[in-house]
């Protein structure tokens, strides 16, 4: 019981379990799978698929915080992705073209990979603080975005780019096998010396320099997978409504994808890090949006509920805070309860 | 030195990449101000008395958060040009701060007269009476501020949300009149404290009200957007079983929460009716598939009218304190009709 409560992942958990135990309450069918035209249909599955963009993202900036690193562009590389992706689509002669789709898509990643390069030649190369470096294509990418978009929403009607966002494979959404896909490859880094390389670069990048890791390299690497990441969540949210907004799209996405890896359990200092907290803490933060719907909460104070559930999960989580409460119920002192005892006894 | 001239270079990169983001958030607007300020300048520099009648008009857009508002933008910027007027255009962004800085910009660079269309409705004393201190008339357009004090501005010219939230209604209610069982609707609301959210809920609040069985089941913000309109709807449709009308603000929360529906299993327009405002062309295209039922027209084209009103402030002459744009309504037949003439 002990070695459970102590595992990263128990607290995160447990609050994603309470956050559905609250939604069973409510609505009792909130775990009703249904089959809908050959794919599943459910509440459960729209959290799946509205949270795999975020899932994305976050999944890139867990890598990047584990270097000590933050990438706050990644909220304009989703803007600048879809843009591009639906632009080259929008002006193709035929939209629903496989040639086209593809050769749009992979121009979009390869935008979001160069983007990603910027911020790790920045940060590595220039030494520029990360969050100075990425602040500076937070604020230009959205301007770039909407030169993209010439500040129009541009709608495409292209039913196999609309797959990817909305379609769905085996019964399940598409882009969670796009999640799934990536969140193998970043596992890799578990399974290889890179995951050793990213955490001791977070630690102390001069140490490690002396011990032999590149450490530029390892940071500039983390800094173009987070781009590539944010890439593909821009082209799941773009293709998921047919529509490219450079104004809204992946708008705060940043900040949500940094609490879905502080939930996770990653700290901020680097040196550490949880993919599948962060995967949880994301999943967290979508179920969250998706109750604040559910259950009526008026628009107007959404914003302070959200902010109250954030509040308890990081509470819950920090250990200080635990043991503080655990000693202040441990050394109650209630006289009457005392007498009680002694009189029964 | 050789780091030098690396750091020199990454330096230089950086500051055409700010340079360039923020050409992108003005849009298009500043470019077409330049080129109208040259004109004027070229006349100025003539000698004549032609520099009494140049006018220089600081706008302040929302953002473009939607394809009204891209036709609504594309509007003033033409017809400034038409009409000679030196337009400064800055984009907030969706954001007060943003759009309060480009205000006490506009007073510093002495325009004028400056016309804005405020992001949300409440806290613009202060910029106001600022602008009024300077002597700077302002026109609001397209959306009202809260404001107890009249006189911080000149007028106001834009649609009257609370008329297009009463249409909506009075169409349902004409459709529903002989309803023997209860009718279940929900509403995306636009974004929260904005005047057009605020006016439209309540224009159809107040006409639904006068029948019993148009019951609201369920009313939340999409804030304007597609991907918010889909993904509340979504969660509308899992936490409702019986939905029979949907009532969206604006077209584009409509046309995600037709994506919503669909995938749902249901037909839109037929399963569940839709009213949406606006009327935009991607609108107007759904309406006249039949996806979506009734579409009350919020016009965007303000320019000339604009114009005109920034002409005759300049002027001395008295304008009217509330202009109202003149808007109709659709039907899924009469979308139709419309449809190939539509601009935006």
């Amino acid at each position: 019981m002990g070695r459970l409560v102590k595992h990263h992942l128990f607290w995160p958990l447990c609050v994603l379990a309470a956050l559905l135990l609250f939604n069973l309450c409510y609505s009792p069918d909130f775990f009703t799978i249904t089959m809908h035209d050959g794919h599943l249909y459910g509440s459960l599955i729209d959290i799946l698929n509205f949270g795999s963009p975020l899932i994305l993202v976050a999944i890139g900036m867990t890598l990047v915080v584990a270097t000590k690193g933050i990438d706050l562009s990644v909220g304009s590389i989703v803007a600048i992705s879809g843009a591009v992706a639906c632009l080259s689509i929008s002006k193709g002669p035929d939209q629903n073209s496989l040639v086209l789709i593809l050769i749009s898509v992979l121009l979009a990643v390869g935008l979001s990979l160069v983007l990603g390069l910027w911020n790790g030649l920045l940060v590595s190369v220039a030494g520029i603080q990360p969050i100075i470096a990425t602040l500076i294509l937070m604020v230009a990418g959205r301007g770039i975005a909407q030169l993209v978009t010439g500040g129009q929403i541009i709608t495409v009607t292209s039913a196999k780019y609309a797959y990817i966002g909305s379609g769905s494979l085996a019964t399940l959404p598409f882009s969670i096998f796009v999640v799934i896909l990536v969140l193998l490859i970043a596992l890799l880094t578990r399974r290889t010396a890179l995951g050793l390389f990213i955490e001791s670069v977070g630690c102390n990048p001069t140490a490690s320099l002396m011990a032999g890791v590149r450490a530029k390299w390892v940071i500039l690497s983390v800094y173009i997978f987070c781009g590539l990441c944010a890439g593909i969540a821009g082209l799941l949210l773009s293709s998921n409504v047919s529509s490219a907004d450079g104004n809204n799209a992946g708008l705060w996405y940043e900040l949500d994808a940094i609490l879905a890896v502080v939930i996770g359990g990653t700290s901020l200092n680097g040196g550490r890090y949880y993919l599948t907290g962060t995967v949880i803490g994301a999943l967290i933060i979508q179920t969250l949006t998706t109750t604040i719907y559910m259950i009526g909460v008026p628009p107007e104070i959404t914003l302070v509920v959200k902010a109250f559930v954030v509040l308890a999960v990081c509470l819950i989580q920090s250990d200080s805070f635990r043991a503080a409460f655990a000693a202040r119920w441990k050394t109650r002192h209630y006289p009457a309860e005392k007498e009680i005892t002694r009189h029964v006894s | 030195m050789k780091k030098l001239g690396k750091m020199g270079a990454v330096l230089a990169l950086t500051l055409t990449v700010m340079m360039l983001g923020a050409c992108g958030n003005n849009g298009g607007g500043n470019t077409a101000a330049n080129e109208t300020g040259k004109a004027a300048e070229a006349s100025g520099n003539g000698g004549t008395k032609t520099e009494a009648k140049d006018i220089t008009l600081g706008f302040s857009q929302v953002g473009a958060e939607s394809g009204w508002r891209s036709a609504n933008t594309k509007s003033i910027q033409d017809s400034a040009k038409e009409a000679g007027i030196t337009l400064k255009f800055s984009d907030a962004q969706q954001k007060q701060e943003n759009q309060i800085k480009a205000l006490r910009s506009f007073i510093q660079q002495k325009v004028d007269v400056i016309a804005f269309s405020p992001v949300v409705e409440s806290g613009w004393d202060t910029v106001l009476k600022e602008a009024k201190d300077a002597g700077i008339p302002v026109v609001l357009t397209d959306r009202a501020v809260d404001s107890k004090d009249t006189s911080l501005y000149v007028t106001f010219l834009g649609s009257d949300f609370v008329e297009e939230g009463r249409k909506a209604g009075q169409w349902l209610s004409e459709q529903y009149k002989d309803a023997s069982e209860d009718i279940n609707i929900v509403e995306l609301q636009g974004t929260t404290g904005s005047a057009p959210a605020n006016d439209r809920m309540s224009g159809f609040a107040e006409v639904i009200a006068g029948n019993p069985h148009l019951k609201m089941i369920a009313s939340q913000s999409g804030d304007f957007t597609r991907a918010k309109g889909k993904e509340v709807m979504q969660a509308f449709l899992k936490a409702n079983k019986d939905i029979d009308v949907l009532y969206a603000h604006n077209d584009d929360m409509a046309l995600g929460a037709i994506q919503a529906i669909e995938a749902a299993g249901l037909k839109p327009g037929e399963d569940i009716r839709i009213i949406s405002v606006d009327a935009v062309k991607d609108g107007m295209q759904a309406a006249s598939e039949g996806k979506i039922n009734f579409i009350v027209e919020c016009n965007p084209l303000l320019g000339p009218q604009l114009m005109q009103v920034v002409q005759d402030v300049v002027d001395g002459k008295q304008v009217e304190a509330r202009i109202v744009t003149e808007e109709s309504t659709f039907t899924s037949e009469q979308a139709k009709e419309a449809l190939p003439n539509r601009q935006y």
